[in-house]
């Protein structure tokens, strides 16, 4: 499954050098430990971080050629382990024709490697390692260039592979390394300068397996959970007992008996700091404080009525497309509406978050698992009052996150006590701290009206979404110990593009997609994987089955008919074939049995101009209980050129398995003052024995972009989920999550609707 | 100082610590062995299991005093990157972990399972494993990787 035979086997040779993370790759055996090479290469990458080249638009920012003629590459971007450490080194070592083995990574450090945004949204392969891409052509172009002019050999007669430039004809070459071994390229990235031919690609397209891999499974990786640095304190922070409480007052004295432990309060930021950590959190549970009431929650039951009539909303058509078509619906015409919601979701990342900061006057340094090492320098120099450049955020493994969780709120809680006790701190938060307050996917209220004929043709169709909005040049996401603590900085809401896919991928007549923007959210909101676009295509791609099923038409041949996409096409036509798909209307002949057993799917053409996705599943579900079984899932996935099958393969078996998780199990709950879903009890996950069987069939179109493999296959999941369920029972889910008690009220005619 | 022998990853170790109800985790992670991970502090998620004499136990929840006299595992112990336990071999090969956070966990569940029982069927494994969460969703892998590490197919 995982490496072709003929791939070469990576070891692993991954070490902190002053913090940050340096992976190497040796050919070999799979468990060889580190090498000299990359400690030596290390110490350099370190030791240059003075005078490093961090200017995007600058090849020098990417890569260099070493003296020895080694490669090191510097990307931006970080691995939250869905494998861009050997993905990009794959990319990097193609384009410039090296081997893998000569190149040493280097990722996510302010001070060593360019901005190239946030590490989100699908983009670490599709956008950061296009740049890395186009800048290894630019540096392969100019050393070709100044191999010819030093042979005396037309540069379109020379070819670099193998870390050398020769003549394509054979006979004596220069390596990179006498080329420009050690010294800069001074030259911008060349969005003209040719890219290799994909079929001449040797590592492109190959599974070749993560290097991190072995460590992670051995112990032997130093987690940002696991990272220490001399001197560190060790501190917990209290958070408010009820949202938008005050602290009014901290009775020291609860804590005298414990040794060394220093309590900080800074306005309504309250912590406590201990030399060790067990420590820490006997303080933090043992610390008496008074909290005033808290500014109040919605009652949850009321949400979904609430987001439609939030005041001061804002309305935007995001899509509209009139119809030519001026006659009158005909009499087989079939019209709907129907209302779908998804609840707010925790990131529910297995590892609270955890940072390290070290500030003092002259400057700060921030060790955390943040996917946005770059875009927070700003954010924390100005609650900290530094200069940007004395600001250096270093990335570090963490839990996996899917968006942004709280490793930002641990890492400014670590920086705001560093800065009040003059020492390095660690803060770990708790699991209740986690659930509590990490920021949340948010809540999403959609409508759909339409009207489809008895040949299949979407005459009409309207969505209206109610989501909070985005404010506009927010730099990131109001962190917690800034709020608290009253340091400067710029309020608003980020969601992510929760906007994208309201509209059908299909031909309609008229059809329009007005969002209804929100001012406010419940609670903090934040991306979550695949940001609104799980809930937008199970609102579209529900509301078309409910079409179908109108129309007595069977749902697959329905979205084929009105599919115009040949990729889009496809994927759905491998869904058929792997389904072995009967053509018939839902529901199934079996729905009134006491264990209905039905199919389903969905398709997204991901954020309107990225991958092609379709999931189909089957499933069983038990009139008496409500009980879901998924047993199969089928997923069919186009994102253009594949760099790595395996990494795609397991992004996509964790985009199917998590968002299962999400659409059967989870939803943050809350009371007047507090959310409630603060361990695993109150907010479950999907367990080993719920896991259904997964077939994924990976389309690879080698010579077309790469369009990014992180996300797109969770946002069919809980449409195809819905409509398996409809298939086998009848009944139509259209509130997430699909708990056995929704099940049951909609099997017992009830419509799993919100009340609005 | 209240002073605990425990034998840890083979070695016999001697644990100090003024508060008894310390759980294990912090002390082991206080000597170094940082495979071993705080989850939920719980015992709702798995990430602190360790083998406590051959039987998967929840790190965060087992007090140091506790294991006075007894043998614990923990990843680390189970075999390196140079000899790695036929778990860990089975797990590199499918390229089990993604963010790897709740790995060390489910490998120690599994040996515990296999100590137990060493073909287990698939259904036995999931069981098994139904007491560690994962985020990233590696479940797949992870019933395939344990059903090779005891001879069968996955």
């Amino acid at each position: 499954m995982t490496t072709s035979p003929d791939a070469p086997r990576l070891s692993r040779r991954t070490l902190l050098e002053g913090g940050a993370l340096m992976v190497g790759f040796a050919l070999g055996d799979a468990l060889a430990p580190v090498g000299a090479l990359a400690q030596g290469a290390a110490r350099s990458a370190a030791a240059a971080a003075a005078t490093r080249i961090l200017d995007p638009k600058e090849v020098d920012a990417y890569l260099a050629i070493n003296g020895d003629g080694t490669v090191t590459v510097w990307c931006g971007k970080v691995d939250l382990g869905q494998g861009l450490r050997v993905a990009i080194p794959q990319i990097a070592a193609d384009e410039l024709g090296i081997g893998l083995d000569r190149i040493t990574y280097v990722e996510g450090d302010t001070a060593l490697t360019p901005d190239q945004g946030r590490t989100a949204g699908s983009y670490g392969i599709a956008r950061g390692g296009m740049q890395i891409r186009q800048a290894a052509a630019t540096a392969r172009k100019a050393l070709v260039e100044r191999a010819a002019h030093r042979l005396g050999v037309p540069a379109d007669e020379l070819v670099a592979a193998d870390g050398a430039v020769r003549p394509r004809t054979g006979g004596a070459g220069l390596t990179f390394a006498e080329l420009i071994g050690g010294a800069r390229f001074d030259l911008k990235l060349d969005p003209k300068a040719p890219l290799k031919d994909p079929e001449s690609y040797t590592l492109v397209g190959k599974p070749l397996p993560r290097p991190d891999v072995p460590a992670k499974c051995t112990g032997t990786l130093t987690y940002m959970h696991d990272h220490t640095v001399p001197g560190m304190l060790h501190a917990r922070v209290i958070r408010p007992a009820s949202v938008g409480a005050h602290l009014v007052s901290v009775d020291e004295s609860s804590v005298a008996d414990l040794p060394g432990v220093r309590v900080v309060r800074i306005q309504d930021f309250l912590a406590v700091v201990a030399a060790d950590e067990w420590t820490a959190i006997k303080a933090a549970g043992a610390l008496k404080a008074q909290w005033s009431a808290g500014s109040g929650l919605p009652a949850q039951a009321e949400l979904p009525a609430l987001l439609r009539a939030s005041p001061g909303t804002t309305e935007q058509v995001l899509t509209t497309k009139s119809s030519t078509d001026a006659a009158p619906p005909p009499e087989d015409a079939r019209s709907l509406t129907a209302t779908y919601f998804w609840p707010m979701q925790s990131h529910a990342s297995i590892g609270p978050s955890c940072a390290i900061a070290d500030v003092s006057a002259a400057g700060a340094t921030i060790w955390t698992a943040s996917q946005g090492t770059h875009g927070n320098q700003a954010t924390f120099a100005r609650f900290l009052g530094l200069p940007k450049d004395k600001v250096r955020l270093i990335y570090l493994d963490g839990a996996g996150c899917y968006g942004m969780n709280s490793h930002e709120d641990a890492a400014a809680d670590a920086a705001v006590l560093s800065r009040a006790v003059g020492a390095p701190v660690r803060v770990q938060w708790s699991r209740q701290d986690e659930l509590g307050w990490d920021p949340k996917g948010p809540p999403q209220l959609i409508d759909i009206a339409g009207t489809i004929d008895a040949a299949g043709y979407i005459r009409d169709w309207r969505t209206d979404m109610w989501i909070p909005e985005n404010t506009r040049g927010l730099p990131s996401i109001p962190l917690l110990a800034p709020e608290a603590a009253g340091l400067p900085q710029t309020p608003g809401l980020n969601s992510g593009m929760i906007s994208q896919n309201g509209d059908p991928p299909y031909r309609t007549g008229r059809m329009q997609v007005v969002a209804h923007w929100l001012k406010t959210a419940p609670l903090r909101p934040a991306p979550l994987r695949s940001p609104g676009k799980p809930a937008n295509c199970f609102a579209v791609e529900s509301f078309l089955d409910e079409l179908a099923a109108a129309a007595v038409l069977d749902p697959l041949q329905l979205r084929l008919s009105g599919l115009t996409d040949q990729r889009g096409k496809a994927v759905v036509e491998k869904i058929a074939e792997m389904m072995s798909w009967e053509q018939r209307p839902s529901p199934g002949p079996n729905s009134d049995q006491p264990v209905g057993r039905g199919r389903g799917l969905a398709y997204i053409h991901y954020k309107h101009d990225e991958a092609h996705v379709a999931i189909g599943m089957e499933v069983a579900v038990e009139r008496a209980s409500g009980a879901i079984r998924v047993e199969r899932v089928f997923c069919a996935h186009d994102c253009g050129q594949i760099v790595n099958p395996d990494g795609v393969r397991a992004q996509v078996e964790g985009s199917i398995i998590q968002t299962l998780s999400r659409v059967l199990k989870e939803e943050v709950t809350f009371d007047r003052e507090r959310v409630t879903s603060v361990d695993w009890s109150s907010y479950s996950l999907l367990t080993f024995s719920e896991v259904p069987k997964l077939d994924i069939a990976l389309i690879d179109r080698p010579t077309e972009p790469p369009l990014g493999a992180g996300e797109a296959a969770c946002a069919p999941v809980a449409a195809a989920l819905a409509n398996a369920v409809f298939d086998a029972t009848g009944a139509r889910l259209r509130t997430v999550p699909f708990t056995p008690e929704r099940v049951k009220a909609a099997l017992g005619g009830q419509a799993s609707m919100p009340r609005t | 100082m209240p002073r605990y022998d425990i034998r840890i990853n083979g070695a016999a170790r001697t644990i100090e610590t003024s508060d008894p109800d310390q759980p294990l985790l912090y002390a082991l992670r206080g000597l170094g062995l940082t495979a071993t991970k705080f989850g939920c502090g719980l015992g709702r998620c798995g990430a602190c299991n360790v083998l406590v004499d051959g039987q998967a136990v929840q790190s965060c929840m087992a007090p140091v005093a506790s294991l006075e006299g007894k043998s614990v595992t923990t990843l680390e112990g189970l075999g390196t990157p140079a000899n790695p336990h036929p778990l860990q071999a089975a797990f590199i090969a499918a390229q089990v972990p993604q963010c790897g956070y709740c790995t060390s966990g489910v490998i120690i569940s599994a040996a515990a399972l296999l100590g137990e029982k060493p073909k287990p069927s698939e259904a036995e494994i999931r069981t098994a494993l139904d007491g560690n969460l994962c985020r990233c969703g590696t479940h797949v892998r992870v019933v395939r990787a344990v059903l090779a590490a005891s001879g069968q197919e996955g």
